[in-house]
């Protein structure tokens, strides 16, 4: 995949795969994942590039037993929303048993390669 | 603001149908509503015709041509893609154009058609109301979405497996009787609990089936309908729409639906109701967890009640306020462009009395309530059916 297809998300993938995540914040408080070109919670277009924590807070998780086509080998794997400082990012915790997930658990974010097709997803750490 | 009669309504029944088309589907749920409202294929002015998929499941795109000639005619048609809300807005703009003047008889509509891409592919097909970028990506199917709704809401209101399982029984038993249902089987606590997990928290029990059907109405404006003696009985006299971000990590709550609240806000104002002169409901359950969102969305409870009412027994066909008296998504099936124009039908009907579960409806009901939601509600649509005098 190339950035022209993604329009600045693998931009993205880049940075976080190498420990330089950031985040856009408007100037009214909202924080917002790239690619941004504008704030959809109030239209400020004056977004700020800003450093991304290095951990995180699980907010919800599920586990995945039936996937899509293109997470068939590595069903099943649980899925989070995580809390980085103001923003919130969506990625696969790797490396964990299902049971042991929990809200409030402290993960790192990074980027990995899916089992099923190699394309690049947001995988996250737990750090208990 | 004026309002807008529906003279007709007409579905196919909702199931498995691999080897239908959908234009045969749609042709059957429309000719049924234009016999029901009594009116020719000749009188339709225009036709909103909702469908999510129908670029992947029969790669057919521009199905708004097709619709119209399953009708019997060439009359001006669109598709209107809002993923599971597709019909539900189909509804609302065919209520604008009646009200605008423009046109007089409108066919509001939709058909899906999915089984025949097996479930892989239907998973895959439903997958793409998420954010492609920041959920899809992630691994997040639909059931997913919902699933990590049904834990925020557990982290932060309460509730269990067990409240949610008593909704799955409850529409599951109203749907028994709905010959238009694609699940009429009696299902226990046990079952839902004990069925398999398909996204943590959720089980097999707490989805919607994957079905194909159509469904359409024919709505009318007041001026024709009284030029041709046409007495409708019902009309829709509220309409509302709201939106959110497509992503739920973009939400600052992952545990409510402001979606479904700014929407019903907005019909309620334009029927000039409020949530308590709300009789019964028909609401977006596809998931048993999107039931609970969806009450309390349209402040028939406060956040945080509704995800006991189920097993009060307060939304069963005998409660305080019916909820999905047709079977819902849950038992009468999703077919997702169908949806929205299905349950104001089965609104109208148990309005009027001609549903089949229209005796759990009291003498003293005018008013119902009909709830679409797209995506994880980044799009809702809230429709107020009202008997008219």
């Amino acid at each position: 995949m190339t950035d022209a297809q993604n329009g600045g998300y693998d931009e993205f993938l880049d940075a976080l795969e190498a420990g330089e995540g950031y985040y856009y914040a408007c100037s009214n408080g909202h924080a917002l994942v790239p690619p941004r070109r504008v704030c959809p919670h109030c239209g400020d277009r004056d977004l700020e590039q800003t450093e991304l924590p290095e951990t995180g807070e699980i907010r919800t998780h599920t586990t995945v037993t039936v996937p899509t086509p293109q997470f068939e080998d590595d069903a099943p794997y649980v899925t989070a929303i995580a809390t980085f400082g103001q923003v919130k990012l969506t990625g696969i915790v790797r490396d964990i048993d299902p049971v042991d997930v929990e809200i409030g658990q402290e993960v790192t974010v990074t980027v990995e390669p899916s089992e099923t097709t190699d394309e690049r997803t947001i995988a996250f750490y737990a750090h208990s | 603001m004026s309002k807008a009669f529906v003279a007709g309504t007409g579905m196919t029944a909702f199931g498995t149908f691999p080897d239908r088309r959908g234009r045969d589907m749609f042709a059957e749920a429309g000719l049924a509503a234009l016999d029901d409202a009594g009116l020719e294929p000749e009188d339709i002015d225009e036709v909103f015709y909702g469908n999510f998929v129908g670029t992947l499941a029969e790669n057919q795109g521009h199905q708004g041509p097709l619709a119209s000639e399953a009708l019997g005619t060439t009359a001006p048609s669109r598709r209107v893609e809002s993923a599971c809300a597709s019909s539900g807005l189909a509804v609302r703009d065919a209520v604008r154009a009646v009200r605008s003047g423009e046109s007089d008889v409108v066919v509001a509509g939709g058909m899906e058609r999915m089984s025949n891409m097996g479930t892989a592919g239907a998973t895959d097909g439903l997958a793409r109301a998420a954010d492609d970028l920041f959920e899809i990506r992630s691994g997040v199917t639909f059931p997913a979405a919902y699933a990590l709704m049904t834990r925020a809401y557990f982290d932060e209101f309460g509730g269990d497996r067990e409240d949610l399982a008593h909704i799955a029984v409850k529409n599951h038993d109203n749907a028994l009787v709905n010959d238009h249902a694609h699940l009429q089987e009696e299902i226990t606590v046990d079952d839902v609990l004990e069925s398999p997990e398909i996204a943590a928290p959720l089980g097999l029990y707490d989805a919607c089936p994957i079905s194909d059907g159509a469904a359409a109405l024919v709505l009318l404006s007041p001026s024709y309908a009284k030029e041709h003696g046409l007495d409708a009985g019902v009309a829709i006299t509220g309409s509302g729409h709201g939106g959110d971000t497509m992503a739920l990590q973009d939400r600052q709550s992952l545990a409510t639906a402001p979606a479904t609240r700014d929407a019903a806000e907005a019909a309620y104002d334009d029927a000039g109701i409020g949530p308590n002169d709300v009789g019964l409901v028909e609401v977006h359950d596809c998931f048993t967890i999107a039931e609970v969102l969806a009450l309390e969305g349209l402040g028939l409870y406060s956040y945080g009640e509704a995800i006991g009412a189920a097993r009060r027994g307060e939304t069963c066909r005998d409660g305080a306020l019916p909820v999905n008296l047709s079977g819902g998504l849950k038992a009468k099936g999703h077919p997702v462009g169908a949806t929205g124009a299905a349950q104001v039908a089965a609104v109208r009907n148990l309005l009027n009395g001609t549903h089949a579960r229209a005796d759990a409806v009291d003498d003293d009901v005018t008013v119902g309530v009909a709830h679409n939601a797209g995506g994880t509600v980044a799009s809702a649509a809230v429709h107020v059916l009202e008997v008219e005098e």
